[in-house]
């Protein structure tokens, strides 16, 4: 317990001070103006952090409330994951010249900034192992992801709630935050546990006040993450996702192919998701020429394309590669399910697609529900 | 390939370009670098991304490489492929590779091996069975079944009516829409060759390539004469675009056919291959 210390609520803007002295440019979550989520942004301190803000989240909707506690994680997680500062969304690979009849390729600098996150959730570290495991621990090593991995410092912060569409605690990865972090922090009503994990992690707490940790503050956290581990969203375990591979003629995907809009929602907000396409982007004097790669997702018609045929032609097809990815495929790629229970892909699904109560349903461990019918009557009618 | 960054490719010089058929040419290419040249090396049965200037890339097998030059025999089916066709000798294009695994030449050595193919699948086996016909001694027989649609469709006839004549060779060959049978030609798909070929099922190779289907069918009804599938090796297309097993497009269940693949052993991909759109 002696690695533990205490930091007073007002000494937090002390420490977003101590990481950007230290020559890091400091992402947090902040409200989206206008668009009512939480999204992780620069930030100039903690005005910016979402203090009194708390998530309402369930299939297909999300909600800020604000609760007037002086709280500034009281929040489950942010509408996208912090996966978008390493693995980019668009990014150029290389640039090409085109002169007298020759071409010459041109490599793209790759000098990220030092970026810190506050705020990262256990299920968003989990998932960023799980993209370290893709794009660096391969036979082929992505030196683009490699360059903002290596400039990145992670402040944790435990959840001290769970919502609704949250179920880390089936997949192993929360809700406690167990590895992979610089500074870990328990939020609790008048400051922050804290605990140092790595060298440059101590560095920067260095010359903070930081106080002794009291039994009372332990307890408190512990009791935090405790009421967190209570979660409404249960996934199958291990044993039972092994038998993914046998429902792959389940007549359960046809029944979610009539609801799923294949928009890629889901993929586009998942920490793990991975797909991107190559694109290519000529100038237009025909001079040179950009190579680009651009997030792709399995449900993109084309993903699948190949001469003539797209191998994946359906909804059902697409939405069974993506859950048999996810829950099935990614243990022989990477040793382990490719989800670490976020549930942003139930929250984020317009439709309101609950991954859980699917992949539930698909196994045979629950029954698929009568499907609810619009009422037709006159005051319905009406509106 | 390259280490530092596996996404970057090299430019090569168009130094020939050979009009197999109306849509199948072959190119003759050349490393810029004279370095890039000299370490560059391949197994046969992986392949390259090719890029045309301003478009994109194109994943093409390696044919063969003499130690200067490499050469890709490419149908131009796709945006990219026809407008590769129209190059000139001379163009510059990119080159990164080889990727991807390779077909069991070595560990078939002493025992009979078996090319099956459709369409263009001949091309990816073709620079295997060149190799078995120059070590022709550390291989016991050599038995080669190509099927296309049309026996004008057919590449390379010549050479194969050459390996005809070899010592303990079969060649078998088989239009599947035309209705004139010509000499040395069946009418049909692949596995009316199936019956004729002659070779050890218990101490063979056999070597696949072409649609899925076809290579699934042939792997199923070679397993019921008595073939072991650990014998049994296909060649799958994906789409892939980065050809490193980053970007996702190629994957079938838990594999990544651009460097899992594109060869596996049968039993890696049966079921897999069962699964229609999956």
């Amino acid at each position: 317990m002696s690695d533990m210390r205490y930091l007073p609520r007002a000494a937090l803007s002390g420490l977003i001070d101590a990481i950007r002295d230290a020559g890091y440019r400091v992402i947090g979550p902040r409200e989206e103006t206008g668009q009512g989520g939480l999204v992780y942004r620069e930030i100039d301190g903690v005005e910016d952090l979402p203090q009194g803000l708390h998530d309402r989240q369930e299939p297909g909707s999300y909600r800020l409330e604000k609760t007037g506690s002086p709280r500034y994680f009281a929040w489950a997680n942010t509408a996208s994951a912090i996966k978008p500062f390493v693995y980019a969304p668009r990014e150029k690979l290389w640039r090409v010249v085109h002169k007298e009849g020759r071409i010459h390729f041109e490599p793209v600098e790759r000098d990220a900034a030092k970026t810190a996150i506050l705020g990262v959730r256990a299920c968003d570290l989990a998932a960023l192992e799980l993209q370290d495991a893709h794009f660096l621990r391969g036979k082929f090593v992505d030196p683009y992801y490699k360059a903002r991995r290596e400039k990145l410092l992670l402040v944790a912060v435990n959840c001290s709630h769970a919502a609704a569409t949250c179920f880390c605690a089936s997949t192993g990865d929360g809700p406690e935050v167990s590895t992979g972090y610089d500074i870990l922090l328990d939020e609790l009503e008048d400051g922050y546990l804290l605990r140092v994990g790595s060298t440059r992690g101590a560095m920067i707490v260095a010359d903070l006040p930081l106080q002794a940790a009291t039994q009372g503050h332990l307890e408190a956290a512990l009791a935090q993450s405790e009421a967190c581990r209570a979660q409404q969203r249960v996934l199958p375990g291990e044993k039972d996702l092994a038998r993914l591979g046998e429902q792959l003629e389940s007549a359960r995907w046809t029944k979610v192919a009539e609801r799923c809009l294949s928009c890629g929602n889901c993929t586009a907000v998942c920490p793990t998701c991975f797909c991107h396409r190559e694109l290519e982007v000529p100038a237009l004097d025909g001079k040179s020429s950009e190579h680009w790669r651009d997030a792709d997702s399995c449900f993109s018609e084309d993903h699948s394309y190949i001469v003539g045929e797209v191998v994946r032609h359906g909804t059902r097809e697409r939405y069974r590669q993506w859950m048999t990815h996810k829950l099935f495929n990614w243990v022989p790629q990477y040793g382990r399910i490719g989800c670490t229970g976020c549930g942003r892909c139930t929250t984020w699904c317009p439709v309101g697609i609950d991954f859980v109560a699917e992949a539930n349903i698909v196994l045979g461990l629950a029954e698929a529900p009568e499907p609810e019918l619009p009422h037709v009557d006159g005051s319905e009618a009406a509106q | 390939m390259k280490t530092d960054n596996a996404y970057l490719p090299w430019e090569a010089e168009i130094v020939d370009t050979i009009q197999e058929t109306p849509d199948i040419f072959t190119w003759k290419l050349r490393f810029t670098d004279r370095e890039v040249a000299r370490n560059y090396s391949f197994k046969h049965g992986q392949f390259n991304m090719l890029y045309l200037y301003g478009v994109g890339e194109v994943a093409i097998s390696v044919m063969s490489n003499d130690g200067e030059c490499i050469y890709h025999t490419i149908r131009a089916v796709g945006r990219i492929t026809k407008a590769m066709m129209k190059l000139p000798i001379g163009a510059h294009i990119g080159v990164r590779g080889p990727f991807g695994s390779a077909w069991p030449l070595d560990e078939a050595r002493g025992k009979d091996v078996v090319f099956v193919t459709a369409g263009l699948g001949c091309a990816p086996v073709t620079s295997s069975i060149k190799y078995v016909v120059a070590n022709r001694a550390a291989y016991g027989r050599l038995v080669i079944m190509q099927s296309v649609r049309h026996r004008n469709e057919g590449l390379w006839e010549p050479q194969y009516d050459e390996w005809r004549t070899l010592p303990d060779t079969q060649v078998l060959l088989t239009a599947s829409r035309d209705k004139t049978r010509w000499p040395h030609w069946s009418l049909g798909r692949v596995s009316v060759l199936l019956d004729e070929a002659q070779y050890d099922k218990q101490n063979c190779v056999v070597m696949m390539c072409g649609p899925d289907a076809m290579m699934a069918d042939t792997a199923r009804t070679l397993v019921e004469l008595g073939v072991p599938a650990e014998s049994l090796f296909v060649s799958l297309e994906r789409n892939m675009q980065c050809a490193v097993g980053h970007c996702g497009h190629c994957q079938l269940g838990g594999k990544f056919v651009c460097k899992d693949g594109p060869i596996f052993v049968w039993p890696q991909v049966a079921e897999l291959m069962r699964v229609k759109g999956y």
